[in-house]
């Protein structure tokens, strides 16, 4: 009898399989990440979780009987009051009396199973490409990788390249002609041979003679010389780096209600899931502004109410200035985006589009400017513009680089992040 | 301390488990197993598994190494799902049938449930498998490991050279037919998977040492015509009527790559190796039930068991062999493990405490005393059809209150055709053991003609039983698939009993990628 450990084995046997279903179910699973993806709060997002797919896109179809029709006969224990002839009224809803039940077990239409946080936002954020990845940066301030390079005479023991050794220790024996195991063992057999028969003296002397000489160089040849030893070497090497800095503007004047916020806050948090998917490094900035703008804390930025009137272009000086003081533009991607309800200050128009234009888009890969509106407003024909909104689209077709959307429910949101950020065809940037 | 000599001491006294305790405890089972209870079992192999690794195991059918393919991947989500919810738990064990017998056996076990599942697998159902008629006609355990070995390999292969999307293809369409790719019926040649490895190897060295550039381009010769051949003739030449559709395809698709033909046989051969299981269900875990009860209690009579792991090992028991009466809310059908356990503890009352009825239906073993030598028996000879046909008794008739229900699909009402009654029990029993009958569980569809002068129009015949159609919702991508495998088109007729042609699918063929 053998007991075998096999806990220790690798796990993840059926990762190939998985992969496999994935596959074939992408575009069902893809569709229930999305439908999924719209009831779910975002910080879950990238969670992964249970996702439900309709059963007849996985079916493994068999040759079987139909479940209906025809003559059925079966037996069934726990008799009670039933003799033979009777005849008991079907129940209506089907079934019955020893159900065969599906071949799956359970007659549900759905398949239900559990996504990892990774497949999950794979699926989330398929096609979607952020625009302008060109500029990348090589800092060697990251920690740099490792890679294997070659052989070393030192190193430590847990680098020891056995099969280099192991070839150099053979290449010196063979050189040295450091006797090998079986031929010292062929001598003795020789002596011992000759003792037994009584052999002459001389030749006897002679393979003793030979054998000690022989047992003497095993002696001075060691098996493994230090010389013999060779350790893997890893030598580091600069890994590109491409990081960016997001920055989160927004109005928190009086105006602007919590679900306004909190449509707010769901697109940041899109953007941000997403450019940490592509970016290994980002930094968010929050900016908050009402007449005078400053730079706060999540915490502050989304949950503190602050009083006054409403001058955008503070926001953008204060982004100008924190852009300045930390990130310069060669070294880090620079997204904005901004939420508001429209409001500005009329005289304030003129200069934060001037601002907008000539200071911020230069600095920027993307700037997004999301319009919050409320829910119940309807987006009609004869839409209220904003003062924003008027100022901002006369640089919507000039400059690139800039986008603006309106969006009034939580489940637009999604699809105008899709819409921003739907990967252009011929245009394939990859930043990983 | 000292213990009297006819008291051995405890196997165990505590509820985590170490190596030793395991060989210590399978020791002692051993002993009862095979010099009180005279099993013969392969030699037994114990691996020690996680919960996870008994999922992985669970999607590829048990077996420690399979091939690959999305549909395992999607059973391994959905017992996941099941798991982690706590809809499901996992099984205790997972047995192979192979030489060394494979037991995997969950890490989370306590040691009492080691050591009822090291009974109930590594004896029980190890005695099973090495003696039972149809395992050893259709099975090979000394070859099966190697031969999944080789067919893991040789699917990995097409893959690389022909890519996973034609693979996959054949592979899905093998699996849609994988129901009707079995031998029913023993033949000549016994199972041998290590000659199955040899064979495709020497056939590719032939075919590499064969090969000659020049035979493609001799102009092919005008094919001479078969006309003259009668249908009888032809019928018989292609061994039709063929009920194993996938050995018909292996051997007769006109447009399948060698390749092709051989992942079909794979599939082949591995539901072939399965068959066995579906047919004993109730045999073979009434036989590892029957086994890990009497190796318990005989463990727990001797003292190495003590009053509270029995009486763990007691719940544990009662819960496999429960067994819910059709008006109850848990009723989901028979469980095998009830009804084996059940029929197997009433045999061994038959032989050794009969009664004048038992002796009436039972004359053979009744009061025979030798209650093991009479299960031996039966387990070597019995398929869960013939054994219930057989061996069910009045008694358990009586006691678990069987009824015979007929329902007709398009009356109100079911009639009960038969009860625990001296009219009944035989019908009820004859009922029962056709519920458990493969020949009547599986539908009856054959490969009846093809012209393979002509068309070449794949003529298929479902024999109709009671009235029951197939199913549609499946039957249609099951014919895609036949007809696809067959290059042709493909027609199936389903037959009723009186001879005319209740319905008629047909599909044609699409191009296999390759």
């Amino acid at each position: 009898m053998h007991i075998i450990d096999r806990r220790l084995n690798p796990g993840g046997k059926s990762l190939a399989n998985r992969q496999r279903f994935l596959r074939r179910a992408k575009a069902l699973v893809r569709n229930a990440v999305r439908s999924d993806s719209k009831d779910r709060d975002i910080k879950d997002m990238d969670r992964g979780g249970e996702i439900s797919i309709p059963l007849r896109g996985v079916r493994e179809p068999q040759l079987r009987r139909s479940a209906e029709g025809g003559i059925r006969e079966h037996v069934a224990p726990g008799n009670k009051e039933f003799l033979e002839g009777d005849e008991i009224l079907k129940p209506d809803a089907g079934g019955g009396l020893g159900s065969e039940g599906s071949p799956d077990g359970d007659g549900d239409d759905e398949f239900r199973f559990a996504l990892s946080p990774d497949e999950y936002l794979d699926l989330f954020l398929e096609d979607l490409e952020l625009p302008e990845l060109d500029k990348r940066q090589f800092l060697d301030t990251e920690s740099p990788a490792w890679r294997k390079a070659g052989f070393s005479v030192s190193g430590s023991p847990a680098n020891l390249s056995l099969t280099r050794t192991l070839r150099n220790s053979l290449a010196r024996r063979v050189a040295l002609k450091r006797p090998a195991r079986d031929e010292l063992q062929a001598l003795e057999e020789e002596i011992a041979r000759v003792e037994r028969e009584g052999g002459d003296e001389q030749r006897l002397a002679e393979l003793r003679e030979e054998l000690a000489r022989a047992s003497r160089r095993v002696r001075r040849i060691p098996y493994i010389d230090p010389i013999d030893l060779r350790y893997r070497q890893f030598a580091p090497y600069p890994k590109p780096v491409a990081q960016a800095v997001m920055f989160c503007l927004m109005d928190v004047s009086g105006s602007m209600t919590e679900h306004m916020k909190d449509l707010a806050k769901r697109f940041y948090a899109l953007l941000y899931i997403f450019l940490k998917r592509r970016y290994r490094h980002v930094d968010i900035v929050f900016i908050r502004h009402t007449h005078e703008a400053s730079e706060v804390d999540e915490e502050t930025f989304f949950y503190n109410t602050a009083t006054g009137g409403t001058v955008v272009s503070t926001a953008f000086r204060e982004m100008a200035r924190v852009i300045a003081a930390r990130y310069p533009p060669a070294d880090w991607n620079i997204y904005a985006a901004q939420a508001s309800d429209g409001d500005n200050t009329s005289s304030d128009n003129e200069t934060t589009a001037a601002l907008l234009r000539h200071t911020i888009l230069p600095l920027c890969q993307y700037f997004a400017y999301l319009e919050v509106g409320r829910e119940e407003e309807q987006a009609g024909f004869m839409r209220h513009q904003s003062d924003l909104w008027r100022t901002y689209e006369a640089l919507r077709d000039a400059e690139e680089g800039f986008a603006m959307r309106q969006v009034r429910k939580r489940g637009d949101i999604y699809p105008v992040f899709r819409e921003l950020f739907a990967r252009q065809s011929g245009a394939e940037g990859d930043a990983r | 301390m000292t213990l009297a000599a006819d008291a051995p001491a405890l196997l165990y006294q505590r509820a985590d488990w170490d190596f030793d305790t395991i060989r210590r405890i399978h020791d002692a089972i051993e002993r009862v197993a095979v010099h009180e209870l005279g099993l013969n079992v392969y030699p037994n192999q114990i691996e020690i598994i996680t919960a996870e690794q008994m999922l992985d195991a669970y999607s590829s059918i048990g077996m420690p190494l399979f091939y690959k393919h999305w549909s395992f991947g999607k059973h391994f989500a959905q017992h996941e799902v099941g798991y982690r919810k706590g809809l499901r738990a996992l099984a205790y064990e997972i047995v192979i049938n192979s030489n060394p017998c494979i037991s995997y056996i969950m890490e989370e076990n306590t040691t009492t449930m080691q050591a009822l599942v090291i009974a109930h697998a590594a004896f029980g159902h190890n005695h099973f498998f090495k003696n039972n008629y149809l395992f050893r006609i259709w099975t090979d355990a000394e070859g099966i490991l190697p031969y999944l070995e080789f067919a893991k390999d040789y699917i990995t292969g097409c893959e690389e050279r022909y890519g996973q999307a034609a693979v996959e293809r054949v592979l899905d369409a093998a699996h849609a037919l994988r129901s009707h790719g079995v031998h029913r019926y023993p033949r000549k040649k016994v199972p041998d998977l290590a000659s199955e490895e040899r064979r495709e190897r020497e056939r590719l060295l032939q075919a590499e040492r064969t090969y000659n550039d020049l035979w493609r381009t001799v102009p092919g010769k005008k094919g001479k015509s078969k006309a003259g051949l009668d249908d009888e003739r032809r019928r018989a030449l292609l061994e039709l009527p063929q009920e194993n559709i996938l050995y018909f395809l292996e051997r007769t698709a006109p447009r399948l790559q060698p390749w092709q033909r051989e992942i079909l046989r794979i599939v082949r051969l591995m539901a072939q190796y399965f068959y066995p299981q579906s047919q004993t269900k109730v045999m073979n875990e009434g036989c590892a039930t029957y086994c890990h009860y009497r190796i318990m209690q005989r463990l727990h009579e001797r003292g190495e068991v003590g009053e509270g792991s029995f009486l763990e090992f007691l719940k544990a028991h009662t819960n496999v062999v429960c067994q819910p009466s059709f008006d109850e809310p848990g009723f989901r059908g028979w469980n095998p493990y009830a009804l084996g356990f059940g029929m197997m503890q009433d045999i061994e009352r038959i032989c050794t405490a009969p009664t004048e009825e038992d002796r009436e239906w039972f004359p053979d073993i009744a009061g025979s005393g030798d209650a093991m030598a009479a299960l031996r028996d039966i387990w070597a000879d019995y398929r869960d059809e013939s054994f219930i046909a057989q061996f069910l008794s009045p008694k358990l008739i009586r006691q678990w209150r069987l009824f015979h229900v007929v329902d007709p699909d398009e009356e109100p009402y079911v009639r009960v055709a038969a009860i625990h009654d001296e009219r009944g029990y035989r019908r009820v029993r004859r009922a029962l053991a056709r519920q458990h009958d493969v020949g009547w569980l599986d539908p009856d569809i054959q490969v009846v003609d093809v012209d393979l002068a002509g068309d070449r129009r794949l003529v298929l015949h479902h024999a109709v039983l009671n009235g029951i159609l197939l199913d549609e919702n499946d039957l249609s991508p099951v014919l895609q698939h036949l007809a696809d495998l067959w290059g042709y088109d493909v027609v199936l007729k389903e037959v009723e009993t009186e001879g005319t042609v209740a319905k008629e699918h047909a599909a044609g063929a699409r191009p296999l990628l390759s």
